[in-house]
């Protein structure tokens, strides 16, 4: 079975057994997490308990949701930085318009949905029949975006919006918070486009051999904006949730967040270069990234070290992990 | 001035080259002739010391040289034009010359102004007038070609080594490198000419050298030979390969793409041809001749100036290969690794990847029994050899991963299947089955273009040839015409002409 695409798959073989995994690009990305979440154990008493867990996936929730459009866009060989600034301005304009307009809160998100899907198809435009780098256009429409929520706030905050909002960023569903359920959702969804779909195949592809795939008739171009286009509204989706969570639209919210889904994208296991990787070691890098944070937190450790010590892992799991 | 005596060469368990002399005279325009893969490149290698001989010596003026590498080579006075240049696209001509043996000031800081006049002597012993102060990139092919000269020539180079310069270069140009080359040869620089364009030959050189098959079949002055002998010498008599029988012409089959003009690039020659049901259609001559391009661009792959095909009688101009597909048009490209595979995917993944419109459930999901079954039926139709189709397909042959590439049309309502070099890098025994499977397809109704570089495959397996020539297509051979002399004739002699 080739390594990238179709791990369900090489279990069905083995029949209970999970053998497969430790065969399949998961199994670096699992054992990670758990090393990880062993440490954490003995580190902090508090670290295993059931509000802990849901705590920590509550704050990955934003980034996890970020690296989902991520990961699609650096299967195809690509990359995406302007995914925290795009979050900002659709949950800045998505607020603005609440209390501005009065327009139903409702319609005001799917507006912000509408901003973020539109940048994102943007930066896919440019980089598929623009021919520019996806660098260099992402890193232009990180600027456009983040500058253009600032104008349309005054650089303030824009609060006021109806309080059912909240919901989505700190509401819960028995003891799930709501975010985390919006995160399992999405990236259940991505694992069917991504395995189950033909649009999946040929995101994987052409990060494989993107000639190859446009010889032989995948409308490479096609594809690519749509990466970006996803890329875009899972920006926005996360947008949704940081704006209930904060109750109000922060132009300057989300910096930094890209190289986050990134760090998330790559820790799980997806090459840089595009071709292979799974949704879910995606799950598990963003996942990880949260249980450092949380953990180094609990353990009282200094902020900017924690930093430096994140920095470090991630390097270490690249180096380990480099064959694949 | 130079002697190359009983030069051998093997790789592994191949002999490539079979003891082959070269005597070059200061002064003198010295031709090395001989098809694609004769051993012309080997040679040249081996005198530049990029490659080590097994047996045989070099002397240079009388003096018994060893190469151990390249700079070696150079230090001894030989310089080589590739080519594939070895310029840095973004530097000036200038600095391209002086790469890696910059010259310094006192300050240990570039000498820009000795380097610049350096520059302009040299250029100017070649009578040559181009911008210094621009990249590279900007300057055309035959400029690049003679800031190439004209860097062997500041490392002192006597024995000038031009690898197929003219390939790539329009009439006028042609004239001006002949016009320098004649310079040189007036200063003493003994030259060996490269090209397969026989008039060239005639037009330039002084004496020949002609190899076959890493044979050394004669050398002789120009003055002494004609065309035919020449084709002759370089063809000589073949072992033919077995193929299988052509099942000879087909009254009244249709004409499945008429290519109306094909233009490949601005001033260029115009091309067209049709391609009848059931044919297959090979595509002759050199490398660079335009071969590929014309297909490519027929399928929205390849910029062309102009590119106007009838399918099925109805025009169309495909921007992509999509395009191409949905009208039944097919490719199987030169090379496999780059341009066919998704190394990283399965045997099963590579040959779905156009065929998901098959291949449905509830519309939008891939339904993965067809596909497997599918794909299976395909690899067993093109006669896959693997584990399973869930095998990794670099794990292959390159006769196999020639197969996956074959089987991902298989599925499809296909009405033209362009090959390009199908062979290139397989085995004997895998070639004889290629050839099987494009008969099986022609037997369907398929009609196939083979662009092909091995004389034997194009005169044994096509209906007709269309041999090409600088761009377009110079002759279109059919019948007892296919054989080899014709074909080589047409392919380095033929009439080009350009169309605004």
């Amino acid at each position: 079975m080739s390594h990238n695409a179709n791990t369900a798959d090489s279990g069905k073989k083995g029949g209970i057994s999970f053998g497969w995994i430790l065969h399949s690009p998961l199994a670096l990305p699992l054992i990670g997490l758990i090393v990880v979440s062993i440490l954490m154990g003995f580190a902090s008493e508090n670290f295993f308990s059931v509000s802990n867990i849901m705590n920590v996936l509550r704050q990955v929730s934003i980034v996890g949701i970020l690296a989902v459009g991520m990961t699609f866009v650096i299967l195809t060989g690509g990359i995406d930085l302007s995914v925290g600034a795009v979050m900002a301005l659709s949950g800045t304009i998505a607020a603005g318009l609440m209390v501005n307009t009065g327009l139903p809160g409702w319609i005001a998100l799917l507006a912000g949905l509408g901003v973020g899907m539109g940048l994102g198809l943007f930066n896919g435009a440019l980089v598929a029949w623009g021919r520019m780098p996806a660098i260099i256009v992402t890193l232009a429409t990180m600027g456009i975006a983040r500058g253009f929520g600032l104008l349309y706030s005054g650089g303030y905050p824009i609060s006021g919006i109806p309080s059912w909002i909240s919901w989505f960023g700190i509401g819960r569903v028995g003891i799930v918070p709501v975010p985390v359920i919006a995160m399992v959702v999405i990236y259940a969804l991505a694992w069917v486009l991504l395995q189950r779909t033909p649009f999946g195949r040929h995101v994987y592809a052409i990060g494989g051999n993107e000639l190859a795939a446009k010889l032989s008739g995948v409308k490479t171009q096609w594809v690519k904006l749509a990466v970006y286009g996803i890329s875009g509204l899972t920006s926005a989706l996360a947008a949704i949730i940081l704006t209930g969570r904060l109750m109000s639209g922060q132009p300057n919210a989300g910096v930094g967040f890209e190289l986050d889904a990134i760090a998330a994208v790559v820790l799980g296991g997806t090459a840089i270069a595009g071709g292979r990787g799974l949704i879910l070691g995606t799950l598990i890098g963003a996942i990880l990234l949260g249980i450092l944070n949380n953990g180094l937190n609990l353990m009282g450790i200094n902020p900017y070290m924690q930093d430096v010590i994140k920095g470090a892992i991630i390097l270490l799991a690249i180096y380990i992990g480099r064959e694949w | 001035m130079l002697q190359l005596t009983g030069i051998k060469k093997k790789f592994g368990n191949i002999q490539v080259l079979h003891g082959v002399d070269l005597d070059v005279r200061a002064g003198e325009v010295h031709a090395l002739l001989g098809e694609n893969g004769a051993g012309k490149s080997t040679l040249m290698k081996i005198l530049t010391g990029i490659l080590q001989p097994t047996e045989g010596t070099i002397r240079i003026e009388g003096e018994e040289r060893k190469f151990a590498n390249y700079d070696e080579a150079i230090e001894a006075g030989i310089g080589i034009v590739f080519q594939e240049f070895s310029l840095i696209p973004h530097l000036t001509a200038v600095e391209n010359m002086f790469l890696a043996r910059e010259v310094k000031n006192k300050l240990g800081l570039l000498d820009r102004r000795a380097m610049r006049e350096r520059s302009k002597e040299i250029l100017a012993r070649l009578e040559v007038d181009l911008p210094l102060d621009v990249p590279i990139t900007k300057l055309s092919v035959a400029e690049q070609q003679f800031v190439e000269i004209a860097k062997a020539l500041s490392l002192n180079a006597r024995i000038l080594v031009l690898d197929e310069p003219t390939a790539t270069l329009t009439p006028s140009e042609v004239e001006h490198l002949f016009k320098v080359m004649r310079e040189l040869r007036k200063q003493g620089v003994a030259i060996i000419f490269i090209s397969h364009h026989l008039e060239e030959i005639f037009e330039i050189c002084d004496r020949i050298t002609v190899l076959r098959d890493g044979e050394f079949v004669g050398d002789c002055n120009v003055s002494d030979v004609d065309n035919d002998r020449l084709v002759e010498m370089m063809v000589g008599r073949r072992i033919e390969n077995s193929f299988p029988e052509k099942p000879g012409p087909r009254p009244g089959a249709k004409v499945m793409l008429e290519c109306e003009e094909v233009q490949l690039r601005k001033n260029g020659p115009v091309s067209q041809f049709e391609l009848r049901e059931g044919e297959i259609l090979g595509f002759a001559g050199l490398v660079g001749s335009g071969r590929t391009e014309t297909a490519l661009a027929m399928l929205g792959a390849f910029p062309a100036t102009r590119c106007k095909v009838l399918v099925d009688g109805e025009e169309t101009r495909f921007r992509e290969p999509a395009e191409a597909l949905a009208h039944g048009i097919g490719l199987l490209p030169e090379s496999r690794k780059e341009q066919g595979l998704i190394t990283s995917f399965s045997i099963l993944q590579n040959i779905s990847l156009n065929n998901y419109g098959k291949y449905r459930k509830y519309h939008w999901f891939i339904d993965l029994k067809k596909e497997m079954a599918d794909s299976e039926a395909a690899m067993a139709q093109v006669r896959v050899k693997a584990q399973g189709a869930t095998a990794r397909v670099d794990t292959l042959s390159g006769g196999n991963q020639q197969k996956v590439v074959i089987a991902r049309w298989l599925n499809h309502q296909m009405k033209v299947l362009i090959f390009d070099e199908p062979t290139r890098g397989i085995d004997v025994g895998a070639k004889a089955e290629i050839y099987q499977l494009m008969r099986e397809f022609t037997a369907k109704g398929y009609a196939i273009i083979m662009i092909s570089s091995e004389l034997p495959e194009v005169i044994g397996m096509s209906d007709r040839v269309c041999v090409f020539r600088q761009g377009g297509i110079v002759a279109t051979v059919e019948g007892d015409s296919i054989n080899s002399e014709e074909i080589m004739t047409h392919a380095t002699t033929g009439r080009v002409q350009n169309v605004a």
